[in-house]
């Protein structure tokens, strides 16, 4: 197929093209990442997250300056929110990362959260999946400025690097669960501010009190400076990228990338289900009005949502196994 | 299926700093409810043309506030066109005298618009002019 083709050759028109149309749901996007599925999975998928404002995309900049300068060729999804009241979205991120837009050993893409469902993990894996039918070696994912919630889409990398910021918190908000649980590496930005050493001795103390048996990967943690003294701060970027490279190898070296690849491998799965059980019903409980008339009624207490979820599953799942 | 989605890039080439009237027009496109890519100041044509296609937008909004739009505009258009890209309509706003028009129109400009352009009207001409594409 001739778009397989292109996209394989690292043809930029068509892949964002395909991108896009796969993001828009046009019939014949998903048949062409079909033809190209067989062609991914060799890329090494990091993920960037953190709060907003803490320094994600300016770190996404440096780690492409540093896998660049090792001529590793580079892929970037950088996905900012979607406004719930308007649907438009402003897309921001690539405003640090300027410098690389010339490069053609670099691509980078920003991606909306558009709404509902898990769409956008779909979305994401899609994304993902071009740039590695492309034959990036490294793809970063930049989430959005992200909260205790909205994880989801990180399942998508292999290695997760958590963005920390001073005085965004006491040692209640390090013990608790989600964000700082699924680091592989954390970075403390802006640690030339005040609360950057107790950030990093809060986290050190958080690390060692956890329950690691002797051969499991401690996340490392790596302070990295003010970006306008540009010799220290990119010595701390190479330790930052080290650190993740340390990662994936550890990753190979323990069978862990096999897993993560599985949980990455099941998470699709469930979006495609989504995708196309739950998103075609509730389309057409909408154009009915059927969807209506539930709300109103689970809303006055005439019904509960569980029996309504019930009575359309058996509804439209009439063939095969029961659930 | 759901319609495609209108996305727009807003940029400004060159030396100009002056990006208060970008950030408006950026911020008034989201509440259209276009997904707007947003790559600011000081930027090469060249800068302007290669992510235009990385993101695959429709339309490259060209603001110059400093007098070099007559150099700068063609430029990106004449770079899109080499790219194979010239399905992406461009347009430009700032101070743009309007002796200039004729000449940035026969350049490959779609549109100009200058101070005191109702905002909605920059919208509806977006959403009257960019078939999304197929």
């Amino acid at each position: 197929m001739e778009t397989t083709a292109k996209i394989r050759a690292g043809d930029v028109r068509s892949a964002s093209r395909l991108i896009r149309d796969l993001e828009d749901k046009l019939p014949g996007a998903r048949p062409r990442l079909k033809q190209l599925f067989q062609h991914t999975g060799k890329s090494f998928i990091i993920g960037i997250t953190g709060a907003p404002g803490a320094g994600k995309s300016t770190l996404t900049d440096a780690l492409i300056a540093e896998f660049r300068k090792q001529s590793k060729t580079v892929g970037v999804l950088a996905v900012d929110p979607t406004s719930p009241f308007s649907g438009g979205a402003i897309l921001g991120d690539r405003i640090r990362m300027l410098k690389h837009t010339e490069d053609e050993g670099v691509f980078i893409r920003s991606l909306a959260t558009r709404g509902a469902l898990g769409g956008l993990s779909q979305a994401a894996g899609d994304a993902i999946h071009v740039m590695e039918a492309m034959g990036k070696d490294i793809i970063l994912v930049e989430t959005v400025g992200i909260g205790q919630q909205e994880l989801d889409i990180i399942h998508h990398a292999h290695s997760v690097v958590v963005v920390l910021v001073p005085g965004m918190g006491d040692e209640i908000q390090t013990m608790k669960a989600g964000l700082m649980e699924i680091a592989d590496v954390f970075a403390i930005n802006k640690a030339d501010r005040p609360g950057a050493k107790q950030l990093q001795s809060e986290l050190t103390a958080l690390l060692s009190a956890s329950s690691l048996t002797p051969d499991t990967w401690k996340p490392p943690i790596v302070g990295i400076g003010n970006r306008y003294e540009p010799t220290l701060f990119a010595q701390q970027t190479a330790v930052l990228a080290q650190k993740i490279m340390d990662h994936h190898a550890h990753l190979i070296l323990c069978g862990q990338l096999s897993f993560r690849m599985e949980r990455q491998a099941l998470m699709e799965i469930s979006d495609a289900l989504k995708a196309c059980i739950l998103e075609p019903v509730l389309r057409k409980l909408s154009e009915s009005g059927e969807l209506q008339n539930m709300t109103r009624r689970v809303k006055n207490r005439e019904t509960d949502p569980y029996t309504e979820a019930e009575t359309i599953a058996h509804r439209f799942l009439t063939l095969g196994e029961k659930i | 299926m759901s319609a495609r989605k209108i996305r727009v890039m807003v940029a400004k080439p060159g030396l100009d700093g002056h990006d208060r009237g970008a950030r408006i027009l950026a911020r008034f496109f989201r509440d259209a409810g276009f997904e707007v890519i947003y790559t600011g100041c000081h930027q090469t044509p060249e800068q302007v043309a290669s992510a235009a296609i990385q993101e695959d937008v429709d339309l490259v909004g060209l603001s110059c506030l400093s007098g070099a739009h007559r150099i700068l505009f063609p430029r990106v258009v004449e770079l899109l066109r080499e790219k194979n890209a010239s399905d992406i309509t461009v347009i430009g706003g700032g101070i743009i005298p309007e002796q200039d028009f004729q000449m940035l129109y026969d350049a490959g400009i779609k549109a100009i618009f200058t101070p005191g352009a109702p905002l909605e009207s920059i919208v509806e001409w977006i959403r009257n002019n960019i078939k999304t594409k197929e």
